[in-house]
């Protein structure tokens, strides 16, 4: 014997590792067993072989590592012996998975004790296949046991029945070899034959039509007939569960009947009978009688329309639902979900019932009530529904009510019948589970409050009540305070009072302040509501004079913030609200009514595509025009398609945007409530670029797109800054108001200058199937290069190939042309090439760049050119 | 379609793991540690059916083991628990009351009966009785061998002194 062998037998393992005190203990034990374990392998001991397997399958289930036995149960299984063999093919399945290549090594093995002599290893290497065969072994064994489906004892029948659904499943191909023999065994007696059987013809229909249709016409009668002689059948003690003779069987039968019924009138037709023999007769005081009657509703909602049937089932399901036993209510809430396709209205009677079951202690049955409830809203019963759901939410468990709130609001968003109960109801939520509510909700909330112009006061009040009993719902605080933000003034002259509203305490300007100040103080706030709140500070301090002051302070003590937005913003606003008075009021407008067809469209999108929006704002913002790739929305500052802003399909946008004095504020719906007083004062917005995120256009971007995380809206107001700061230095300004605004306290946006300047991008041409827009930059210290990046857009609905660009300029200009990233254009909008092109000016700051352009591509195969001449380059490049 | 078999004590400790889908080993102790933790957590009176990745895990609990089975959503929950039931029946029968530590020492005993009720994630049997038999046709064959093996150890021995 192998002296490093320790010698103890199994139970001895198993006794030694349970008087283990300590996991640290246990460890030593097993770590001993499996150091002798591996020594008698390295010894290839076979007397112990066996039990050291079995040492091993129970430390594995302890969770050690056990692989270095892997191969010792192919030694096992190979050896001649029944018990080798038999814990071989256990410490198979136990330790081995299909994904293993040392399970190919088995195949042979297999192959032999699928022909063996001894039934019983026959019965193993079935069972081995049957629980480990990968697709490989599947096609090699596949003969062997389609031979096995005709043993002669039926164990072994039922074994190579199961066997072949797992063959079948990996390798559907096969199904049709299985086609006959698994109808033969439909014929059997021996009930293990005929459940495996059954078994193997359903999952054989499942893969292969063929088989659906051949069972179909050939068994359907012999399995209804079967199932007949089951429910009849006399008191078998075998088989029998419960009084009733092998549910098991019984529950397969319908199965397979479902399958066969579904889609096929005949034979729905010729299984009706005993269907609604099973339905009436069974007994549903035990779990085994239920577990049929449920199989048998699902058959019959599955199978062809019969009127009487359906009507039983949904009964039986009434039944069921007034269950006490959870499971069975349960089951009921499960195949209600599907019987409400089939007949809504009389799912809709058992409403009151299920709304119960929503509030059920049992997690699994509110989640399925949840569900149903879901299915069963519609624009009648939404307002009883979403009132019951919401008082159960002032009640639930905190973990349900993510899932309550999600459902909620979706709810209310989806057949809301009018914009107050909608309010109502959001801020209900907001005020229960403002914790728990995802972003885009409230965005929504937000868009809607804004285009209610009716409800503005109304809300705002409501909000600010809700406020005072909690401040702890981090969403409600950010409606609140975006709403105080911009109709503060109502809510201090109650403006707008509706009938139904109760009247309120009168509200001073301070009390609005300091729901703004609790706000941002708020230690649990966010980044995001922080920033709202100070938003709504520099807002409310033009339009509550009396309050100016303090606002000030508030705002001046964020420019010591950790967090560089909140510290930046503070400067800027604070030099708003010193310096620029005679701009302030129109600066700090209420918000163009946001647009709510943008929003949904931006919804409709998935997140990233949100986050991607703001990301191509970056890039293209000043200029508007220039469409991100990736964006497949409408961004809210893309405007320029929508806006009827005079020529702005043309080269400068910006310029257009800027000439607000030429075209009525009002005209613009979301461009900019800019001011009227004259290119002066435009000048000065421009100069402090950075702030007017507070209003205008780029506000609706500031709200909606930063909520996403905390992330975000850093992100969302740095792609604020830097344009709309980049968009004052080239306007033909210079950078002389800025410096004057900020003087000497913002240092970041002056580091632009320093760098060269930044100019706003322009389209350079545009046809009907191309646009080309031009981002420039300069290089650091050389005046007179200019960096220009080309986009090239495909406006038109089939993909550009063998795509060319040239350039000329007259001689004062040297350009130099850096290959383009690809040559091939996705159709519209799915994607764009970029080209790098370097200009140098020798006449710099005497004569502006100009330059003729070429593009070649093929559009169906057709030569395309086009030609084109840039006059719209911005001035001092 | 059955896609695995717990078997996991009160305390957390796994009784019994069989695995009909392919779950690397790292999956299974996962899936172990995440399931034990919902399963024992949850109380005496909820129904026995746990909604999780989009499989139903039916579990019962039969003194201080849980037995815990995972099967597709579609799937019949009341007839999980019947089977459930039927395996646990005939551990009873095969041990004579079964307690835990049956289950501990004689662990591949377990298996090898549930080898005979479930293949390929589906019932193979429902006669309790034919279960019963097969098993001890195994057990005597296997005990055949033994005689067989020490009456050629004996002779080997009494050869060589």
């Amino acid at each position: 014997m192998n002296p490093f062998s320790s010698g103890t037998r199994l139970r001895d393992m198993i006794r030694a590792i349970r008087a283990c005190k300590t996991a640290a203990e246990e460890r030593a034990v097993v770590r001993k067993e499996c150091a002798a374990i591996r020594a008698a392998i390295n010894e290839n001991d076979q007397d112990y072989r066996h039990r050291n397997l079995a040492k091993l399958m129970f430390i594995h289930m302890l969770g050690y590592p056990t692989h270095f036995g892997q191969m010792e149960c192919l030694k096992l299984i190979a050896s001649a012996g029944f018990p080798e063999k038999r814990i071989g093919y256990l410490g198979l399945m136990l330790l081995l998975d299909e994904r293993q290549e040392v399970l190919m090594l088995v195949t042979n093995s297999l192959k032999q004790d699928l022909n063996h002599s001894n039934q019983y290893i026959v019965g193993l290497a079935l069972c081995a296949l049957g629980n480990i065969c990968s697709a490989e072994m599947a096609r090699d064994l596949a003969p062997e046991v389609e031979r096995l489906l005709q043993f002669r004892d039926p164990n072994i029948r039922k074994k190579a029945a199961l066997c072949s659904i797992r063959i079948v499943k990996k390798v559907p191909d096969l199904a049709e070899n299985f086609i006959n023999p698994a109808a033969t065994l439909l014929r059997e007696k021996h009930h293990g034959v005929l459940i495996t059987g059954i078994q193997l013809c359903t999952d054989l229909c499942k893969v292969s039509p063929e088989a659906l249709e051949y069972f179909r016409k050939k068994c359907t009668e012999g399995l209804v007939r079967t199932l007949k002689d089951v429910v009849n059948s006399p008191y078998a003690p075998e088989y029998d569960i419960a009084g009733i003779t092998d549910p098991f069987l019984h529950i397969r039968l319908l199965k397979i009947l479902r399958i066969l019924g579904q889609g096929d009138a005949d034979a729905s037709d010729t299984m009706n009978d005993i269907l609604a023999q099973v339905a009436t007769k069974t007994e549903s005081n035990k779990n085994a009688g239920n577990a049929i009657l449920y199989e048998c509703v699902e058959t019959i909602m599955s199978i062809e329309d019969n009127g009487g049937l359906r009507v039983l089932a949904i009964n039986i399901l009434g039944r069921f639902l007034s269950n006490r036993d959870n499971n069975i209510r349960y089951v009921a809430l499960n195949m209600l979900m599907k019987a409400i396709t089939v007949d809504a209205q009389a799912v809709q009677r058992h409403r009151a019932t299920i709304l119960e079951c929503v509030k059920d202690s049992d997690a699994s049955i509110r989640k399925r009530a949840l569900e149903l409830v879901y299915l069963l809203v519609n624009e009648s019963n939404v307002r009883p529904l979403t009132k019951d759901l919401i008082e159960y939410l002032e009640v639930s468990d905190q973990e349900f009510k993510g899932d309550l709130t999600a459902k909620i609001c979706s709810i209310v968003e989806k057949f809301s019948p009018e914009k107050i109960w909608y309010i109502d109801q959001m801020l209900k939520v907001l005020t229960e589970a403002g914790n728990f509510v995802k972003d885009e909700v409230w965005h929504a909330l937000i868009v809607v409050i804004s285009n209610a112009s009716d409800l503005h006061g109304y809300t705002v009040r409501a909000l600010y009540r809700a406020f005072q009993t909690s401040a702890e719902q981090e969403t409600l605080v950010r409606v609140a305070v975006w709403c105080i933000g911009e109709y503060g003034d109502m809510l201090v002259n109650n403006v707008g009072v509706l009938d139904i509203e109760d009247p309120i305490k009168t509200v001073t300007e301070s009390n609005a302040v300091d729901v703004v100040e609790i706000a941002i103080k708020r230690h649990a706030s966010d980044l995001t509501t922080k920033a709202m709140a100070l938003i709504a500070l520099v807002k409310l301090s033009s339009r509550f004079p009396s309050c100016s002051e303090r606002i000030k302070d508030i705002i001046m003590h964020y420019k010591g913030s950790l967090v560089l937005e909140l510290q930046q913003r503070s400067l800027e606003f604070n030099s708003i609200i010193e310096k620029h008075q005679n701009i302030r009021s129109t600066l700090v407008e209420r918000m163009p009514v946001l647009d709510e067809a943008t929003f949904s469209g931006r919804r409709a999108g998935s997140l990233p595509a949100t986050v991607s929006t703001s990301n191509g704002a970056s890039l293209n913002l000043p200029n508007g025009v220039a469409k991100h790739s990736a964006a497949p929305l409408v961004d809210l500052l893309d405007l320029s398609d929508d806006a009827p802003a005079p020529g702005s399909s043309g080269s400068d946008f910006l310029h257009d945007l800027l000439g607000v004095d030429l075209a009525p504020a009002s005209t613009q719906p979301g461009i900019s409530q800019a001011p009227k007083s004259g290119t002066d004062v435009l000048l000065d917005l421009l100069s402090i670029g950075t702030t007017n995120p507070v209003q205008s256009n780029s506000s609706a971007l500031d709200i909606l797109s930063p909520g996403q995380d905390n992330q975000k809206p850093i992100a969302a107001l740095d792609v604020l800054s830097s344009p709309l700061a980049s968009a004052q230095a080239n306007s033909s300004v210079g950078a002389s108001s800025m410096i004057d605004l900020l003087d000497g306290f913002a240092p970041s946006p002056l580091k632009h200058e320093d760098n060269g300047q930044v100019y706003p991008s322009i389209v350079a041409f545009e046809s009907s199937n191309l646009r080309i827009t031009f981002n420039f930059s300069k290089p650091p210290g050389n005046a007179q290069t200019t960096l220009i990046q080309a986009t090239f857009k495909n406006l038109s609905s089939n993909a550009f190939t063998d795509f060319v660009f040239q350039a000329a300029v007259p001689k004062f200009l040297q350009l130099h042309l850096d290959p383009a990233s690809r040559n091939t254009l996705p159709a519209s909008d799915n994607g764009s090439v970029t080209q790098s092109l370097r200009v140098t000016n020798s006449q710099h700051g005497k004569k502006a760049l100009v330059m003729r352009i070429r593009i070649a591509y093929k559009l169906n195969n057709k030569d395309m050119l086009e030609e084109g001449q840039i006059n719209n380059f911005p001035q001092d490049l | 379609m059955i896609h695995f078999v717990l078997l996991i004590s009160r305390q957390g400790k796994v009784r019994l793991t069989k695995w009909y889908s392919p779950y690397s080993q790292k999956e299974r102790s996962k899936v172990i540690r995440e399931l034990s933790g919902i399963v024992i957590n949850r109380g005496p009176k909820l129904c026995n059916f746990v909604e999780w990745k989009g499989l139903k895990v039916v579990y019962r609990r039969y003194a201080g083991l849980y037995f815990c089975m995972c099967i597709d959503e579609d799937d019949n929950e009341l007839e999980g628990l019947d089977i459930i039931h039927h395996y646990v029946e005939i551990l009873d029968r095969y041990f004579g009351s079964v307690c835990e530590l049956d289950l501990i020492f004689n662990f591949h005993k377990a298996y090898y009966i549930l080898d005979e009720i479930v293949i390929a994630g589906e019932l193979q049997e429902s006669s309790k009785r034919t279960v019963i038999r097969l098993m001890s046709a195994h057990d005597s064959l296997v005990e055949m061998a033994k005689e067989q093996a020490s009456s050629i150890s004996n002779m080997i021995a009494q050869v060589t002194k």
